[in-house]
Parts: C-alpha cells; sequence; structure tokens
C-alpha cells in the first residue's frame, strides 16, 4: 500500500508538469483550432530563461520564474504575429506544418547559442524530505513546490477566463469568430492575449521541471510536448479542466506502468491511451458532442 | 567577353590552390582523422577527449613530428548520434584520405563507424569504447581487423564491480537499472550479472528505461520495495546524476554502483554533494594517483586548458601518444595511403608494453587494451581513490 501512495506521489509531481504545458495547448487549440506543435519548445526556452537569469542575474525561484513566464509570453505572441497570423485564412495544415517548423526552429536555435550538451538547473531551494508513515513514504519540498504552483496558477487562469473581460473575449472567440467580430471583439488582440497566457504557463512548467530534476537540454520539451498534447486530448481538446484532467491522468497512468510493468512500455502506453480516447470517445473525457450545424 | 576572362582567372588560381594543398597535405604532414561526440547527449566525453588529444599531438609535433613530417588533426563531430558517426568515418576515409581515425567516444558510435572503417581498410582507434563487441564481430566472433580500443572492455569492467560489490561491499543482492537502448549499458548489465550470480550474489531487479528518460522515481520506488544491498546502474553521467539524486530523495541509502559512465563533473553537479555518497565507479585513470606520468599530464593539461583533466581527457592524450608511436613503427613510406593504412595496422597491433598516462597498454589478439582499472568512490561529491585492479 505503501509503495501505491508512493507511485501516487510521482505520479501526481509528472502529472502537475503535464496539465501546465496541456493547459496552453488547448487553449490556443480552443481558439483557433491549431495544435501548436512549437509549445513544448517554448516550455524549453522558458526553462533555459529562467536558468540564465538565475546565473546571471542571481535572481531567486519566484523572480527568475516571473521573468521567465514574461519573456515567454511575449515570444508565444511574437511566434502567433509572424508564423501562425499571415496563415489564419488558409487550410488548417498549412498553420499546422508550420508549426512543425517553429519547434524546430527554436530546438535547433537553442542548441547554437546554448550548445546541445544538457546543463545543470541550479538549486534555487534548499532539498528537504519528509517521511511519512514510519518512514515508508517520503514526499520531498519540490515535489510540493511543484504542485502548489501548479494549482496556484490553475485558479488564477480559471479566474482571468471566467471573470475577466479578455476570458469573455476569448470564449466568445472559441464559440463563433465570425460572429464575435461582429460583436466588436478585436480577435487578433484576443488570440494574442491566447498565446500569451499559454506561454506563459509553458514557461512556468519549465522552470519547475528544471528545478525538480536539475537538467534541462534543448530537446526537453519534445516529449513533454507530445504528453502534453496527448492529455489535451484525453481530457478533451479546448476545455481547460479536461487538459488538467488529462495532464494528472496520464502522468499518474505512466508512473504506474513503470512502477508495475516496465518503464520501456510508459510511453507506448500514453500513446495507446491516445488512440483509445480517440476511438472510443474522440471529444475527450469531458467533451461534449456538439453536432456540426449544415 | 571581359567576364569570361576574369571567370577564367579565377578558375585557373583556384585549381592551380586546390592542387598546391593537395601536395601541402601529402608531402609534409601525416593526415590523421577525428571521429568523437563533440555535440549531443554526451558531448563531455568528446570534448575531453579532443582536448587530451590536441594536447598529445601538440606536443608530438614541437618534438619533430614522426618521420619528418607533422600530424595534421581532421576533426568532424559525429553530434553523439551512431549514424552521425558512421557517415563522419566515411568521408574521413574516403574524402579526407586520412591514415587512421581516432574515436568515437562511445560503444555504439564506434561500432557504426568501425563499418565504415572496415570497409575502407582504415585503421580506427577509440579511446573510450568498452562494449566487448566493438573490436569483436557479434555473429562470427572473428576480429574486426581495422578495429582498435586503448580502454579496457566491459567484460573486464562488469568483473570488477560485481566483485567489489561480492568482496569489498559484501552485498548478496543487487538491483540492475539500464538503458535499453545502449550498447553500453546492455554489454556491462551482462557481464555483471554474469559475474555476480557466479559469485553467490543474486540479481534480484533488473529494471529497464529508454533513451533521455529524466524520471526514475518509479522504478525506485519498485527497487526500494525489494530492498536490494546495492544498486548497479551502468549508464553515462546524465542519468548517473539523475538516478543518484532521486534515490537519495526517495530514502534510499544504499551503495550505488556504476562504471566509467559516472566519471564526469556533471554527476555530483546533478546529485548534488549531499547526495553523492555511497557512491562507487570503475574509471579508467585517477588524479590522485601519485604516479609521476600521471602528475605532470595533470600539470602540462592545467597549463593549457586551466582546468582540472578528467579521465576522457587522459585516454584522449594517451591515444595521441599511442597513434604517433604506431607511425613511428609503421615504416611508413607514403607510396600510397592505402598501404601505408596497412602497415599501420600490423604496427598497432604489434603494440606492447606502451606507457601511457592511463596505465601500460598491451593490446592482445582480440584488440583489446590489457590494463588496469581503478575503483573510485564518492565522498560529499569528491572522487576518493580506492584501489587499483589488475587485469
Amino acid at each position: 500500500m505503501s509503495t501505491f501512495i508512493q507511485q501516487l506521489i510521482n505520479g501526481i509531481t509528472l502529472g502537475s508538469v503535464y496539465a501546465l504545458i496541456s493547459l496552453g495547448y488547448t487553449m490556443v487549440y480552443g481558439i483557433i483550432k491549431l495544435i501548436n506543435f512549437a509549445h513544448g519548445d517554448i516550455f524549453m526556452v522558458g526553462a533555459y530563461i529562467a536558468y540564465l537569469s538565475v546565473t546571471y542575474l542571481k535572481l531567486g525561484l519566484i523572480p527568475s520564474l516571473i521573468v521567465a513566464m514574461a519573456f515567454c509570453s511575449v515570444l508565444g505572441m511574437l511566434i502567433e504575429k509572424f508564423a501562425y497570423k499571415p496563415l489564419r485564412n488558409s487550410p488548417r495544415i498549412s498553420a499546422l506544418i508550420t508549426a512543425i517548423g517553429v519547434s524546430l526552429l527554436l530546438e535547433n536555435l537553442m542548441q547554437i547559442i546554448m550548445g546541445a550538451d544538457s546543463r545543470v538547473f541550479p538549486r534555487l531551494v534548499t532539498e528537504k524530505n519528509y517521511y511519512l508513515f514510519q518512514g515508508k513514504i517520503v514526499v520531498n519540498n519540490k515535489q510540493i513546490y511543484l504542485l502548489i504552483i501548479t494549482v496556484f496558477l490553475m485558479i488564477i487562469l480559471n479566474f482571468v477566463v471566467k471573470k475577466t473581460k479578455i476570458g469573455k473575449a476569448m470564449r466568445a472567440v472559441s464559440q463563433d469568430m465570425d460572429a464575435a467580430r461582429l460583436m466588436g471583439i478585436n480577435v487578433d488582440t484576443t488570440i494574442s492575449y491566447t498565446f500569451a497566457i499559454g506561454s506563459a504557463l509553458a514557461a512556468a512548467a519549465g522552470v519547475l521541471v528544471g528545478l525538480y530534476y536539475n537538467t534541462i537540454n534543448p530537446l526537453m520539451g519534445v516529449l513533454p510536448g507530445l504528453k502534453a498534447f496527448i492529455a489535451a486530448v484525453f481530457g478533451g481538446i479546448g476545455i481547460i479542466p479536461g487538459a488538467m484532467l488529462g495532464g494528472f491522468s496520464l502522468g499518474i497512468v505512466e508512473t504506474l506502468v513503470s512502477g508495475y510493468g516496465s518503464s520501456m512500455y510508459k510511453d507506448a502506453v500514453a500513446f495507446a491511451l491516445l488512440i483509445l480516447i480517440l476511438i472510443i470517445k474522440p471529444s475527450g473525457l469531458l467533451g461534449k458532442n456538439i453536432k456540426e450545424k449544415v | 567577353m571581359f567576364k569570361k576572362v576574369i571567370s577564367g582567372i579565377i578558375l585557373i588560381v583556384f585549381l592551380l590552390s586546390m592542387l598546391a594543398f593537395s601536395f601541402a597535405s601529402n608531402k609534409n604532414v601525416i593526415k590523421i582523422g577525428v571521429d568523437l561526440e563533440l555535440s549531443g547527449a554526451v558531448a563531455q566525453y568528446g570534448q575531453k577527449e579532443l582536448d587530451g588529444i590536441k594536447l598529445a599531438i601538440e606536443e608530438i609535433n614541437q618534438k619533430g613530428g614522426v618521420a619528418g613530417k607533422r600530424i595534421e588533426l581532421v576533426v568532424l563531430d559525429n553530434k553523439s548520434d551512431k549514424t552521425e558517426a558512421q557517415t563522419v568515418a566515411y568521408k574521413l576515409a574516403v574524402r579526407e584520405n586520412v591514415l587512421a581515425i581516432l574515436g568515437p567516444a562511445t560503444s555504439g558510435a564506434t561500432k557504426s563507424a568501425s563499418m565504415a572503417a572496415t570497409k575502407y581498410k582504415v585503421p580506427i582507434v577509440s579511446p573510450s569504447a568498452t562494449d566487448d563487441t566493438v573490436t569483436v564481430d557479434e555473429r562470427t566472433g572473428k576480429v574486426k581487423s581495422y578495429v582498435f580500443r586503448t580502454c579496457f572492455n566491459d567484460s573486464f569492467q562488469g568483473n570488477v564491480m560485481a566483485n567489489f560489490a561480492l568482496k569489498t561491499l559484501k552485498a548478496k543482492t543487487a538491483a540492475i537499472i539500464y538503458d535499453a537502448t545502449s550498447d553500453y549499458s546492455k554489454g556491462l548489465l551482462k557481464n555483471f550479472k554474469a559475474t555476480f550470480e557466479k559469485g553467490g550474489g543474486k540479481v534480484i531487479a533488473q529494471e529497464a528505461f529508454g533513451k533521455g528518460e529524466q524520471d526514475f522515481s518509479s522504478i525506485l520506488t519498485k527497487i526500494r520495495d525489494k530492498k536490494p544491498d546495492v544498486i548497479f546502474a551502468p549508464v553515462y553521467y546524465d542519468e548517473a546524476g539523475l538516478i543518484i539524486k532521486q534515490a537519495r530523495e526517495l530514502g534510499m541509502k544504499l551503495p550505488i554502483l556504476g562504471a566509467d559512465g559516472f566519471d564526469d563533473p556533471k554527476v555530483v553537479e546533478k546529485a548534488g554533494k549531499k547526495n553523492a555518497n555511497n557512491v562507487f565507479f570503475s574509471a579508467h585513470y585517477s588524479s590522485q594517483d601519485t604516479d609521476k606520468k600521471v602528475q605532470e599530464f595533470i600539470k602540462k593539461f592545467k597549463t593549457k586548458y586551466k582546468q582540472e583533466p578528467n579521465a576522457f581527457a587522459a585516454l584522449g592524450y594517451d591515444l595521441g601518444y599511442f597513434i604517433a608511436d604506431a607511425l613511428k613503427r609503421a615504416n611508413l613510406k607514403f607510396d600510397s595511403v592505402a598501404k601505408d593504412r596497412e602497415r599501420l595496422k600490423t604496427a598497432l597491433e604489434n603494440t606492447k608494453n606502451f606507457v601511457g598516462v592511463t596505465g601500460v597498454i598491451n593490446i592482445n589478439k582480440l584488440h583489446n587494451a590489457e590494463k588496469s582499472a581503478v575503483i573510485i568512490e564518492l565522498k560529499d561529491g569528491v572522487q576518493k581513490f580506492k584501489q587499483k585492479l589488475n587485469p
């Protein structure tokens, strides 16, 4: 039993990272129906920005987290403006291919600037272990930070989407872009904001991963990016609570697979899950079946 | 008309300079290729080895080179990629016409590079590919005629660590964590397991992971449940640091054993000084070795690069002298590259009692180097020389 709980803790830690990344995925998809494959690489850029601001500006955890989030939200907006906006009225496949191109661009650019070798992320918090149930279960303070920051950011996001004007505009654009435009909503600005918020969340995830594993490298975004995509589809793409649910469940499933089966199968299981959900319930766990109006 | 004349002149000048270049490179220098991991997942190995090789070749050239000629290095990066390593070996052998190829650093890359080397009959010498099948064909069991190494192999390294676990640490049970995508990791696993079980120990868990894995907490939790006496992790430095850290964070205090893949400062940086305790690994060399040759090398390396050399720098340095030694004995005639490669190959095969920084090297029938290994312990992140073991 204690092993199971320990594995559950490992899974929740991994899951909160997936959840944070997939929130950005889902928001962008929900609004402009674009699968932003560059999202995982923004996550990587976030980790590097935090690394640089810790090493050269000697910032602490929270300030470097804010710097990384600010930088990446600007980066996300720029990418949207230069790579996706000119293609807004083109077939959806063009934007998808561009997204893959942007992803490769970011990866290779970072390899040129920072080198392909992995780097050690500085220790920003003193590590501390908490032992529960006579030492059978160990919780690390970094795991607690990871969970607290993730939940905190999700609450803020929820507030922004539900209560603010910009959130209202986002919801309107996601329902019908043209109708929203007719109602006087500035669609371009709304999309820009969506990219900014989504990228900031990815950056936060990058910093937290750097903090948790102590390691960053220019290709660190590739697999988590794909996993976050699976998580978003699993929970229902375009639905924010769905992304959270998908992220946490994917993290837990992966951990249990490697804990009770073999670590070699966990990626396979993640992708099998994607295929299964697409066959059984293509709209995702929390998705509703909406009939297309003809 | 004018344009044509100009372009004609440019063309002629270009061709002449090409000719001059090719003459120059044939007459006064011996070209040696370098195929190393200078970027990518294990870039640390390649970069350090290149530092060592460059230092050695510089010294040799200052002393007048070999057979009155300077040694010229043609350095190409294989990006820590198996396929790229083969392409690089091909380029060096065919386009650059080198006499021999030094590198790659890792076993998988060396194996694929050696295919190109065998095809074009160029001697290739790896300073640190420890997998058993690097020099011997897996299927036929025959020695690959053009492939050599100047380090010990994994059967030796696996044996050393298994015996260390059994005799020094008195371990009865062991858990193994290995990278299922790495030849190095799988080779060591096999040899460790065989010796450990032959000596009365028992391997109670064997956990595989895939390339680029960062999260080992779930497999470590599983291992923690089975309560082994030691963990053996035949992995490279990137994973080694993470495994040590995550194991200690789960409250596991047992000894963690590794092989030469652990020999990098990044292991301690990633694991954290506090966690890097009770860790043992086999290595090619220790900077705490009091041997005069070792200390002299450390001094020279520090003057040139302003940092401590690690084992890979030492292996690279030895490789530079090793190839120069063979070139001297090879009786090169510079009549044709193919014939000189053949002469060099024979000289490499006959290397006996070559004294290097990492020990005395004898090349045996399997093209392996017979030499000693050291065991290093990490204590609060500092490497401590533990024991020296002979073959």
